[in-house]
């Protein structure tokens, strides 16, 4: 949370002006019941009306001081903690869009989104709620406690004396209560997951008539959950009548040790009523003080997610906004090489070994595999997205550790395995903020076989491309790789939801354009086995290289997946 | 404009009587009880003010004349008021948690009720995600705002009431204040609520799509990152940033404006009361204990009239949580069977289709006129292209949809004339999306026979190739699996299916074959379980491979959601059609 304190600087006077403007409203509103106090005890028994009227007119002066200033104060605590939040969401987002691919597999995607969206969200309520309240009510307080101790001490102490007791009960029972709540919402989860297990299954269910069945599971997870949320309301519902009883009896001490203390000729009866409402006062002082402590521990939860990512180191070439890099490609040199390559991941067993290959400028490679043999952590690997652990990859003759990420990406158009569309028009998505002209992109609609289904490269692309059917995404997507006439195209999986006409048309356009060097990379045989030069992956070794002929001789894998794809059919 | 308005509104007041029907309906004598204990609390809490007014009078009489067996009374009954109200304020709280969790507990246990009876079409149509919001956030809205508002209101009308009347018997000319000071606030607050409210919207909105912005773009980092658009993206999020937190500001800079000014309402009208009740007070009308007593009350009467915004916006949002749950309460479930619908036993599995007219959406058909002899232990195969609509007559076998027109006949029953369930009992189904619920292996597979046995289980799995694989995991059939199997491999959670439809043994198959997503040996494998199970059954199989299907009956071809061709492979392979097409493109 001290680090969200830090994007207050900008505006540091400011704020300080409102949390002035604040007090002095606290003060103006302190003052009101001391005002009756006088008027009951010092100026009643003078008789005099217009010292009475006067007095009054104080009153309301501190009431209108008050309401000024407090407008005033709000309106400047919600210009400082939106433009903090406004510069923290802006730092924020730029590093996850920076963030290295391990980072992100270690945050995981839908943490990074709840970070961006409902940790900002409550940090910017709570800079809000901190700068009105978080001086307001333990000014009040101290204030109250300050003017009832200059009244009456010893009164002052009678009330004063509940506090830590008040203090006490509360903090005891919400830490149960904040305990019992985990074990609820863990219930929750519990039933959530049978739901989803239940909508997601509805098919089998329905089939095999298991309706009662799960509606005897869920049932008990419901019952579970109903169960833990009740224990935990019942102890918390006992906050709030245990503060009002213990503070009312205060109260009442007040009344039975005033009622002495007027007696004996040591306070009078005005001031009695002016601690009566100041108690009240303190009360409500003190009932926001632990709501705002209750708030400020969540959002020092959600400031503590954000500056995690904030705070992650950035590797200087992979920055976008990286210097550029000296240029040392050589043409003559293979498009892309992999020399004795060897790569695990972090968090999981998966390696790839000793991996060495090269690409001939305007060639075609198929890289075959069944899922996790790879293929897609080869291509992460060759974009940069991680780095190996050992052996080089070079591009163009250039290695791309001594690279800038901007400057090796600027050579490939890529579609990714699940890759995605963005919300926009189809040209925008196949522009993506390239400034292309419209020949280029009607030319890549055509060869990427869009043109069937693409009519109008205007027209609207809901948000992931909702609109079109996996096979229509999955040529725009291409269409976008093509645009850009990258001199290295990478096609991950990338025909797969593509019937084999479509796919083997893709193919033949694709096979036109000379210019560029081309990296396959599929699950399905037909995609590939017509590449010049074919990789065969297992289990991150490569078991295999060479044409589809040399491979059928060569390669039992790559034998059994031609026929167990094509039915052994090859001479129909 | 104001018509539909007025429309809208009205929906609102049914959904809020509905709502409060629904709330009578679970516990209504719970909530009677608690309504009248919140009035006696109440009242209980009102008495505070007036004795602690009467034991001041009693001090007022000044330096040795107080008289302290009367004022010690007053404190010994403050004590007992403040006590069994505060008694009653928990016995309150603890009722309305049993009112408001016996509500969500019914509510959840309705909507999972209804879940099972909606047909499967509601769910294709339906996000799984928006599913779930409705059982646990809307509920929870609801849960939270509506009981505790309606004993709010309650309340809230009681202290306001016993204020006022209070301080109409101490002194009827002060309340006067109140005739100036009460209006007052209500026109104010309403005056600034009416103006912030679009500002409000507009900031939901706009942070909505600040949010959109941000999800798409943290989803495709990815491909930004592969197409150097960093720095592009970080610009566009400038104005999507400075719009929210400016729609944000916008709200905050009026809407914050109620607080102080309910607050200066309340200030002045103690002001008010100071004054003349100090002029009153002079002209003999009123003494100091009648100040205090109306200072006191002057400060409860005001509380509630705070409240009344806050309970407006959790109405409002409970209201729409409402709608929601409700909407899916009304939707239409599955048919019922027909009254003299029969229980199908021994099965032989002759199937036959007789002009089967079917589309999804009204006007796009999808099926015409097919007609289809299948007797048992035939094999159908339907081909195409991904997404063209293969499971569409999977859907009507086995009546998740019905058609428009025609008759499906099993055994030559008309399936409308069978109960559904024992209709589907006829079936074994393996589908493409593997579905494992959290439970153990065992649990998994002898899902579709309860009664069965832990060697029948192993068995099953023995035939389907996957009991190795099992009896060497620590836990072997006990093993857990996690939510959807998401730790096991995806051949492998195919084999397991395979091994639950082969326990249920069913004379009829349904088979939709597993994409190229597995390793060759393991595709192997299932190949040979696959062709294990559908050994004298009548089967219908969805075609991935075209090599399951060259020994077909009949084979359906299906593109574009339609059937367009059927026939056997060699027939087809003659019609030098689509299906010959594809089949050529694979070889090409």
């Amino acid at each position: 949370m001290k680090r969200v304190f830090f994007y207050l600087k900008n505006c540091f006077w400011q704020m300080c002006g409102g949390l002035a403007m604040k007090m002095l409203a606290a003060v103006a509103e302190l003052f009101i019941p001391w005002i009756l106090a006088r008027i009951v005890d010092v100026v009643i028994p003078t008789k005099n009306t217009t010292a009475v009227l006067l007095w009054g007119l104080g009153m309301v002066l501190c009431s209108l001081l008050a309401v000024v200033f407090n407008v005033w104060a709000n309106r400047t605590s919600a210009a400082v903690s939106g433009d903090a939040t406004e510069r923290m969401r802006h730092d924020l987002f730029t590093r996850i869009i920076k963030l290295s691919a391990c980072d992100i597999d270690r945050f995981t995607i839908p943490s990074l989104i709840s970070r961006m969206t409902s940790d900002t969200y409550e940090t910017h309520r709570v800079l809000g709620v901190l700068q009105r309240m978080g001086v307001r009510a333990p000014m009040i307080m101290l204030g109250g406690v300050i003017i009832t101790l200059t009244l009456d001490p010893v009164l002052s102490l009678v009330m004063i004396s509940a506090m830590p007791l008040l203090a006490l009960i509360t903090v005891a029972i919400s830490r149960r209560g904040v305990k019992l709540y985990k074990t609820a919402r863990q219930s929750g989860d519990d039933m959530i997951r049978v739901v989803r297990e239940n909508v997601t299954g509805v098919r089998v269910i329905k089939a095999l008539s298991k309706g009662e069945y799960e509606k005897q599971r869920f049932e008990l997870k419901n019952r579970r959950l109903t169960m833990a949320e009740r224990v935990a309301g019942r102890t918390m519902a006992g906050v709030n009548p245990i503060m009002s009883a213990i503070l009312n009896l205060s109260l009442v001490a007040v009344i039975l040790v005033g009622a002495y203390r007027v007696n004996a000729g040591l306070a009078e009866v005005g001031k009695i009523i002016a601690f009566l409402s100041y108690i009240t006062m303190i009360f409500n002082a003190l009932l926001a003080v632990t709501r705002l402590f209750t708030m400020y521990s969540r959002a020092s939860a959600s400031a503590g997610r954000i500056f995690e990512v904030i705070d992650c180191p950035c590797e200087p070439l992979l920055d976008a906004s990286a210097p550029e890099t000296e240029n040392t490609e050589d043409p003559a040199a293979p498009a892309v090489c992999f020399e004795n390559v060897i790569f695990r991941y972090p968090n999981s067993g998966f390696s790839l070994e000793n991996i060495s290959f090269s690409i001939g400028n305007g060639e075609t490679i198929g890289i075959l595999g069944a899922t996790g043999s790879g293929k897609s952590t080869l291509l992460r690997l060759l974009l940069r997205f991680y780095s190996p652990d050992s052996g080089s990859i070079r591009v163009h003759g250039q290695d791309i550790s001594q690279m800038s990420a901007r400057e090796l990406r600027r050579h490939f158009g890529v579609v990714f395995q699940n890759d995605i569309l963005f919300s926009g028009t189809v040209a925008e998505n196949l522009s993506f903020d390239r400034n292309l002209s419209m020949d280029e992109i009607d030319l890549a609609i055509k060869n990427a076989c869009a043109d069937e289904f693409i009519a109008d490269p205007h027209a609207e692309v809901a948000i992931k491309g909702a609109n079109f059917s996996g096979g229509q995404k999955q040529r725009l997507m291409i269409a976008r790789a093509l645009a850009g006439s990258p001199d290295i195209l990478v096609l991950d999986d990338s025909s797969s939801a593509l019937d084999y006409l479509t796919d083997a048309q893709l193919r033949e356009n694709l096979s036109h354009l000379s210019a560029s060097t081309k990296i396959i990379i599929a699950q399905r045989i037909s995609s590939i086995m017509h590449s010049q030069h074919i990789i065969v992956l297992d289990n991150g070794n490569i078991i295999g290289s060479g044409d589809h002929a040399h491979l059928m001789e060569s390669c039992p894998v790559y034998r059994e997946t031609y026929e167990v794809q094509m039915g052994g059919n090859e001479n129909v | 404009m104001s018509e539909a308005k007025i429309a809208s509104s009205g929906r609102k007041r049914a959904i809020l009587f509905r709502l409060i029907r629904y709330l009578l309906h679970i516990d209504g004598w719970t909530l009677l009880l608690a309504i009248l204990i919140s009035i006696i609390g109440n009242i209980l809490a009102l008495a505070g003010p007036f004795l602690s007014g009467k034991a001041i009078e009693l001090i007022e009489l000044g330096v040795g004349r107080v008289d302290f067996p009367a004022v010690v009374e007053y404190a010994i009954l403050m004590i007992g008021c403040y006590l069994f109200s505060a008694i009653f304020a928990y016995i309150l709280s603890v009722l309305m948690i049993k009112i408001s969790q016996d509500t969500v507990y019914q509510m959840r246990k309705e909507i999972f009720e209804k879940l099972a009876k909606l047909p499967v079409g509601w769910f294709d149509r339906s996000q799984t995600g928006d599913v779930l919001s409705r059982i646990s956030y809307d509920v929870d809205t609801i849960n939270t705002s509506l009981s505790s508002d309606i004993v709010q209101i309650f309340s809230s009308a009681v202290t306001i009431i016993g204020s006022l009347v209070m301080m109409i018997t101490i002194s009827p000319k002060l309340s006067l204040i109140f005739a100036f000071t009460f209006p007052l606030s209500v026109v104010l607050i309403r005056a600034i609520t009416s103006r912030t409210k679009p500002l409000f919207q507009a900031r939901s909105k706009r942070l909505g799509e600040l949010n959109g912005f941000v999800e798409e773009m943290i989803t495709g980092q990815r491909t930004i990152k592969a197409y150097n658009r960093e720095e592009n993206t970080i610009s566009r999020l400038y104005s999507f940033n400075r719009e929210a937190t400016e729609a944000y500001y916008k709200s905050e800079y009026y809407g914050r404006i109620v607080g102080p000014i309910v607050g200066f309402i309340n200030n002045l009208a103690l002001s008010l009361v100071g004054v003349f009740g100090a002029l009153l007070y002079l002209a003999g009308s009123l003494g100091i204990g009648g100040i205090s007593s109306f200072v006191l009350y002057s400060r409860k009467f005001a509380g509630p009239v705070n409240e009344i915004a806050n309970i407006i916006g959790d109405l409002q949002s409970a209201i729409s949580a409402a709608e929601r749950v409700f909407k899916l309460f009304d939707e239409p479930g599955e048919k019922e069977d027909s009254l003299h619908a029969k229980e199908l036993s021994d099965v032989h599995g002759n199937v036959a289709l007789s002009h089967i007219n079917f589309s999804y959406i009204e006007n796009v058909e999808i099926i015409k006129d097919l007609s289809l002899n299948v007797p048992s232990g035939s094999l159908v195969a339907i081909v195409g292209p991904t997404g063209a609509g293969k499971t569409t007559i999977i859907n009507l076998l086995m009546r998740f949809y019905d058609p428009q027109s025609g008759q499906i006949l099993l055994d030559d029953h008309p399936i409308n004339d069978i109960t559904r369930s024992s209709l589907r009992r006829a079936y074994s189904m393996v589908l493409q999306d593997t579905w494992l619920f959290g439970g153990t292996i065992y649990e998994n597979i002898a899902y579709g026979k309860e009664s069965a046995t832990l060697e029948d289980v192993s068995a099953a799995c023995r035939e389907a190739g996957i009991a190795r694989f099992v009896e060497q995991l620590p836990q072997g059939y006990d093993t857990l699996l996690d939510d959807d199997g998401g730790n096991i491999s995806k051949g492998q959670k195919q084999l397991l299916t395979i091994a639950r439809a082969m326990l249920i043994d069913a004379k009829l198959l349904i088979l939709d074959e597993a994409t190229s997503n597995v390793d060759t040996r393991t595709e192997k494998r299932i190949q040979a379980a696959m062709r294990r199970i559908m050994s004298d059954k009548t089967c219908f199989v969805i075609a991935h491979r075209l090599s399951t299907i060259q020994n077909a009956d009949v084979i359906l071809v299906v593109r574009d959601g339609k059937i367009v061709e059927t026939g056997t492979h060699t027939e087809l392979m003659r019609q030098r059609g689509f299906y010959r097409e594809m089949f050529e493109a694979q070889f090409s």
